[in-house]
């Protein structure tokens, strides 16, 4: 057992760390630190200077572009990434449908999708859930039907993230109503510029727009965009889900915005002195820090044992890392409006242009409070996955 | 990085849980808890057989040169099995002052004792007042020729009763709450002037309240600087912590594991209880609990050798506080998933929730360390 990482290791870290310190742009990271939405174009950029360096699909094999890099680098690296903090690459693109493409695609839509991939030259969406299809994704309705070489597709997604910006959609359709519902589902990308493609925004409760419902009306869909095997998409929709255990703990997300807090709550005053002055205040901040260290040791295990022993058996620790993920991220979110106290309630009055650095940082710190309670939600709720713990590593 | 353990930690894990199934089902442990002072002298010469006596020792010593990872080993092999016998007391932290602070002849006097089995620790630190501070303290070392007489009063003394020499924290300068000031002394349980009380401990143990009257001891009695001892303490009750850390880790498994297999067996309106997702979400929670606590046992094991004191306290305290909120929730739940049976002497369950909630008040609680650690300025 040994808790230091080597050399080589550090060393990487100082790498990565002066590459983000360089070429991240300063208003981008801004904008994340205030927990602003960012722009498509401040995403893309990033994200295509970070190509170009050549960690755009970092985890990815080396013939499809990826790094090679061992479990400890490529936690190194997300760590940085989150606490610097940069964006994170496009999940949809570069951890969902590039996996299962390189894992279970053709020749031909390797060649056609991974580079546009990596380069974001496509903005990816997922077509999973749907208005009665949440935690129940196996009981998804939208229809695939095959017409000679096409696919006719029928039917409506929702919580589709940043559909907006979104140039393709990988999908999960019904292809055979009579199999059990598992059995008769496909895994299918289009273009969301298809004719009888409708996207409408939700607004969520912190005012923003990241979310869309999709609807699908007769959609026509070369038949070669079907990845993998007919009916067998739930299988390729449990890898793709499977796929990233130890980033979704978002520990470096949380390291920052403790900093955060803490830089805040030594200039707001409660009082007459600074909030970092009072006691209970600072015991609650320090108890989330502890269990927010508590939480990277039960990464690095994780992130350790894919090192040494592969990720084929998963180890029972890491479905914590979900549940206290986000339980944390909450709780940082939490503090921040307790920092900030009355001055939580203006709404964005001052937009986004950082004009009036005095009370600009408040602006966001109350949406950002309410949109993170998506973060025990999504990615199959707590609930579940509590449900999974208690049925795959307690036997239940 | 790497949390695996080593070939020779493996067998050395394999080897105590090993002889723990053999000799300590719960049967056995209630009679060895009326043997005198609380434990089984027969069960201790079979640790001092298996070389685990000697285990943090250097080779020099005559011990087997183990580090942190070892003693959490069989800490937590301990906790698993409810183990009455005094290896906290004497190994750790008796043992402890003696690597860290005792002098050629003074190991040469006591370590071979100890890893033999024939001779016991205990440390006399607490006091009526004192609570968890350890540089609260009354009783007086005051110099008499070339050796010392002490005067004074300590609590809750694990192995009290049965231990040869009593490793006793006195004030030799300064008032009771100075830092400085503080001196080790290795007093003969049979000095004149020792008085003990004895009693069992809600979790089964032995301490005794130990009084101090007018006690002579020599100068070979002193360990490290009379006069300013505190780091010293502080060094070997931080590996107290951690020990106690990776003992409270081992009953958590246990109890986590008795409660599932209980809620699997047991069942009302014709299912298993185990069936019922209120249930499922609770052991979940649990095992989350217990997860986030060996987490935190292996970073307090792997923090005791940082170089800075400040830090290596820091990253203990931290442990403390997430074992205390981890034991406390699998503990009660443990006892709230078996149901009026959990309430019962007679199962097992019952001990380890007490022998938990022990260690959560054993040097520092979790509100104690958790204002450590905001104090020292956070964790990030």
């Amino acid at each position: 057992m040994d808790l230091a990482f080597t050399k080589e290791e550090q060393a990487f870290r100082e790498e990565v760390r002066s590459f983000f310190r360089d070429n991240v742009p300063p208003d981008t990271r801004r904008k994340l630190v205030e927990g602003r939405h960012l722009t498509k174009d401040e995403m893309v950029t990033w994200w295509r200077i970070l190509n170009r360096k050549g960690w755009g699909v970092s985890h990815w094999p080396t013939q499809y572009g990826g790094t090679g890099w061992t479990s400890v680098q490529h936690y190194i690296f997300n760590e940085e990434l989150q606490s610097y903090p940069a964006p994170q690459p496009l999940a949809f693109g570069v951890s969902m449908v590039g996996p299962v493409i390189y894992t279970f695609g053709n020749e031909e839509q390797k060649k056609k999708y991974l580079p546009r991939i990596a380069n974001v030259d496509d903005w990816w969406c997922q077509g999973f859930s749907e208005p009665g299809s949440g935690s129940d994704l196996a009981s998804l309705k939208t229809k695939a039907e095959r017409k000679g070489d096409k696919w006719i597709i029928n039917g409506q997604k929702t919580w589709t993230t940043l559909a907006q910006h979104a140039d393709m959609i990988f999908c999960l359709c019904r292809t055979d109503n009579n199999a059990k519902k598992q059995m008769g589902i496909s895994f299918i990308v289009f273009s969301m510029k298809s004719k009888g493609v409708t996207v409408r925004p939700i607004q969520t409760i912190d005012g923003g727009h990241e979310v869309n419902e999709v609807f699908f009306d007769d959609v026509e869909v070369p038949y070669e965009n079907l990845i993998g095997e007919e009916n067998k998409g739930w299988d390729y929709a449990k890898f793709l889900l499977g796929n990233e255990r130890t980033g979704i703990a978002r520990v470096g997300v949380s390291k920052e915005r403790l900093r955060r807090i803490r830089d805040l709550a030594s200039k707001v005053e409660s009082a007459g002195k600074p909030i970092i002055q009072d006691a209970a205040f600072r015991e609650k901040l320090a108890a989330c820090e502890i269990e927010l260290k508590a939480l990277e040791l039960t990464q690095l295990r994780v992130v350790a044992d894919e090192g040494k022993h592969g990720k084929g058996k998963p180890n029972p620790a890491s479905s914590v890392l979900k549940i206290k993920g986000s339980e944390i991220q909450q709780t940082t979110t939490e503090l921040l409006m307790e920092v900030i106290g009355p001055f939580a309630a203006p709404y964005d009055v001052h937009g986004d242009d950082g004009s009036n650095e005095a009370m600009d940082w408040t602006a966001q710190i109350a949406p950002s409070y309410f949109n993170n309670r998506k973060v025990s939600i999504y990615g199959g709720s707590n609930e579940i996955q509590r449900n999974i713990i208690a049925k795959a590593v307690l036997g239940l | 990085m790497d949390f695996d353990l080593n070939e020779e930690q493996r067998l050395l894990k394999e080897s105590i849980d090993g002889l723990l199934t053999d000799s300590y089902d719960f049967e056995s442990r209630k009679k060895y808890m009326k043997e005198k002072g609380g434990w089984s002298k027969t069960v201790w010469l079979k640790l001092a057989e298996q070389g685990l006596l000697g285990l943090p020792f250097s080779e020099a010593d005559g011990g087997f040169g183990g580090g942190g990872v070892e003693t959490m080993i069989v800490m937590e092999a301990l906790g698993k099995a409810l183990v009455l016998e005094p290896y906290l007391a004497t190994i750790v932290i008796g043992g402890g002052f003696l690597r860290h602070a005792g002098t050629d002849a003074q190991k040469a006097a006591h370590v071979p004792g100890i890893i033999d089995g024939s001779k016991t620790l205990a440390f006399a630190q607490l006091e009526k007042s004192s609570r968890y501070d350890l540089f609260d303290v009354t009783t007086t070392a005051k110099k008499k020729g070339d050796g010392w007489i002490i005067d004074g009063e300590k609590f809750v003394v694990l192995n009290g009763e049965n231990a040869d020499t009593l490793v006793v924290t006195a004030r030799t300068k300064g008032d009771r709450r100075d830092r400085s000031g503080i001196g080790v002394f290795l007093v003969p349980a049979n000095a004149k002037g020792v008085a003990k009380k004895s009693y069992p401990t809600q979790d089964g143990l032995h301490a005794a309240d130990i009084t101090l009257t007018g006690v002579e001891v020599g100068p070979d009695a002193v360990l490290g600087n009379p006069e300013d001892s505190l780091a010293l303490i502080e060094r070997v009750v931080d590996e107290a912590r951690v020990a106690l850390c990776a003992e409270a880790v081992g009953l958590m498994d246990e109890s986590l594991k008795t409660t599932v297999e209980y809620i699997k067996t047991r069942k009302q309106v014709g299912v298993a209880i185990g069936s019922f997702q209120s249930l499922q979400h609770r052991a979940s929670d649990m095992f989350v609990a217990a997860e986030q606590a060996r987490s935190m046992s292996m970073f307090a094991t792997m923090a005791s050798d940082f170089e800075d004191a400040k830090e290596r306290s820091n990253a203990i305290a931290a442990a403390k506080v997430q074992i205390g909120k981890s034991l406390k929730f699998v503990g009660q739940q443990s006892i709230q998933l078996h149901g009026g049976i959990g309430m019962t002497m007679e199962a097992k369950i019952g001990h380890y929730f007490k022998r938990l909630t022990m260690i959560e008040n054993s040097f520092g609680d979790t509100d104690y360390h958790q204002r450590r650690v905001a104090d020292a300025g956070g964790l990030i």
